[in-house]
């Protein structure tokens, strides 16, 4: 709990949903902290939405708890729950303007019709969108109706703050600036935030804590650092970043033993065949080049080890340029890196 | 054939106007000209001992319309009663339309929407005179409303706001359907997110997206009980409707009857206009 100060904000036990007989989430146990980013991250399919849908009160479990702020909210719906979403589409509504959507929450709530005006234009001003509040949505970018959703949901002040895939529909360029944008209202607000992603990079950037979900389970709960660094299962090691997996004789012929093992590609280091290399604490193993592709900043060589594993190894173009890169293919090389990089997984899936 | 084929490419006026040429020929002269035959009988007169047509023009029978308290009464009992239906449809069509198209399982909808569609395969009269053998006295209705202490409506004006209301269901049905199952599930849920409870999402969110399919549906239910005026002779008793009006004098005194004709089209087209305010004909 890297941020939080230490209350709840939201406890799932023994979560689980099933549509018809297939299980979507099968017994999800999660811990939310007051004040926290957190991302539930996992491929498509892997039950993160339906996480988030639960939490938001638009479906009923199967079986297990809900709790918010320490209320058991499982049976509540969606409007008796002290939680807001950022929808994927966005959800705006089409037939009101921006400042009719922004002050719907407040309205229903009965707020007067001045402090909706004051609170939707602030809310608009805190999204930087001033001057946009007569527009419909229909008129808006990407990233503007992307902007009005957030200020929508946050405009109620809520307790947690769901977001599902918000910035998948946005390119590149305008992703990361939003991605800047929702960590600096995240911490200006100190609303609990629960991001629903697919895209690893985009978790590790944001997140306190980030849970990996596959198949409907939590495979790894914790830090960016602790997910990329002691990955607990292969799929983890594999989906967060990418990594040489390591199993049966090459873990043997390489490691030193049995098991399972992931070596991240930047841990390696690209020496001659024949050169100098400490073998102390170290693992080495020699093999054949079968490609190498130029990135600019990196150079991405896939190796065929002598051990029969493929290895990709990504090499920092410190010294080395796309000439050499272009050389590379059908030398022999010797891969090498630090005993500590070996990191052991459990086979899980 | 390819020569054609190449010179049809090059000249998208030329393929515009043999793909259109026959419908526009159709729609010109049998539709738009018979419509202004019409107008223009309206403006002559009859004989009054032989009752031949006389081709000179007057606006009499315009003037009648209007000076005549019988057809100021009979026009407006006919908006009144193609108003009726209207509304009658939205309140029935609204509750079945939400459940075919937000309720039931997705599976079963096309089967639902069918379902709903199988009245239209039944004739008009076949329809329209089994409402005769149910409103009867002693009839269906009597007899099921008897227990009640109530008396069936009997024929006569009720009687063909009902009939009506049951024959032209069905084009309420479909265009609220249409435009419930074509809201996103989300806004719903996002409505319910923001706090609002589900009257509340219904009145200030899921209504006016439906809005414009109910004033498309509306059109249909509007205009053709206004043109009617085979229910009105079965159901109707006395009841006097512009429809059967027209056909009544339509061998006695065609010109006034012509006159009499455009009246429906002239309250149909403000009607339209009226309805195109609202943004439904963008979504027929």
């Amino acid at each position: 709990m890297a941020t939080g100060n230490g209350t709840t904000a939201i406890t799932l036990r023994g979560l689980r949903k099933s549509f018809g007989d297939v299980p979507a989430v099968d017994g999800v146990e999660l811990d939310v902290a007051e004040g926290e980013f957190f991302s539930l991250l996992g491929p498509s399919g892997s039950g993160k939405t339906t996480v988030l849908r639960l939490i938001a009160g638009f479906e009923t479990p199967t079986s297990g708890t809900v709790t918010l702020a320490g209320e058991d909210v499982t049976r509540r719906a969606p409007f008796e729950r002290d939680v807001t979403t950022v929808f994927q589409d966005y959800a705006l509504f089409p037939h009101m303007t921006v400042e009719q959507n922004i002050a719907y929450g407040l309205k229903v709530r009965g707020a007067s019709r001045r402090e909706q005006a004051e609170r939707a234009r602030a809310a608009l001003a805190s999204v930087r969108l001033e001057g946009f509040g007569a527009r419909r949505p229909s008129r808006l970018s990407g990233g503007q109706r992307q902007r009005v959703a957030l200020a929508r949901a946050l405009v109620v002040r809520p307790r947690v703050l769901l977001l599902d895939e918000p910035l998948g529909a946005l390119d590149l360029k305008l992703r990361e600036q939003m991605q800047t944008e929702l960590k600096e209202l995240q911490r200006d607000a100190g609303i609990t935030f629960v991001l629903v992603t697919h895209d690893q990079a985009e978790a590790l950037a944001l997140s306190d804590r980030v849970a990996v979900l596959n198949a409907g389970r939590v495979e790894q709960v914790g830090t960016p650092g602790e997910l990329y660094e002691s990955p607990a299962s292969a799929f983890v090691a594999s989906f967060v970043g990418t990594s040489n997996t390591l199993t049966g004789r090459a873990a043997e012929l390489i490691v030193g033993k049995p098991g399972t093992f992931g070596v991240r590609p930047e841990k390696i280091r690209v020496l001659d065949a024949d050169g100098e290399h400490d073998r102390a604490d170290h693992s080495a193993v020699h093999g054949t080049v079968a490609d190498a592709v130029y990135l600019g900043d990196s150079t991405r060589v896939v190796v065929d080890t002598d051990a029969g594993v493929r290895f990709v190894v990504v090499r920092q173009n410190l010294d080395t340029t796309a000439a050499d890169a272009l050389a590379l293919p059908g030398s022999r090389v010797l891969l090498h890196w630090h005993r500590r990089h070996n990191v052991p997984l459990s086979q899980a899936t | 054939m390819t020569k054609a084929a190449g010179m049809l490419h090059r000249s998208p006026r030329l393929r515009l106007a043999l793909l259109l040429a026959a419908p526009l020929t159709w729609l010109v002269v049998a539709y738009l000209g018979s419509l202004a035959v019409l107008f223009l009988s309206g403006l002559w007169t009859t004989d009054p001992f032989t009752s031949d047509i006389v081709r000179s023009w007057t606006l009499d029978n315009f003037r009648a319309l209007v000076t005549t308290e019988v057809y100021r009464r009979v026009a407006l009992r006919s908006i009144g009663v193609a108003l009726a239906v209207t509304a009658l449809c939205v309140v029935i069509a609204f509750p079945i339309a939400f459940y075919t198209a937000r309720v039931a399982r997705p599976r079963w909808r096309p089967l639902l929407v069918v379902a709903l569609l199988t009245p239209l395969w039944a004739s008009y009269l076949v329809k329209a005179y089994a409402w005769r053998v149910m409103l009867a006295r002693g009839g269906l209705l009597d007899w099921l409303l008897t227990p009640f202490g109530l008396d069936g409506p009997g024929y006569g004006l009720t009687a063909t706001i009902l009939v009506l209301t049951y024959l032209w269901l069905p084009y309420m049905i479909l265009p609220i359907h249409a435009g419930l199952e074509r809201v996103p599930d989300s806004l719903l849920d996002a409505s319910a997110d923001l706090g609002a409870r589900t009257a509340r999402t219904l009145r200030t969110v899921l209504l006016p997206l439906v809005l414009p399919s109910v004033a498309a549906g509306s059109v249909f239910t509007f205009s053709l009980s206004l043109g009617d005026y085979i229910a009105v002779q079965i159901v109707g008793g006395k009841t006097q409707l512009i429809g059967n009006l027209v056909y009544s004098n339509i061998t006695l005194d065609l010109p006034l009857a012509a006159a009499l004709g455009t009246v429906p089209v002239v309250v149909i087209v403000l009607y339209l206009l009226a309805v195109r305010r609202t943004g439904a004909l963008s979504s027929l």
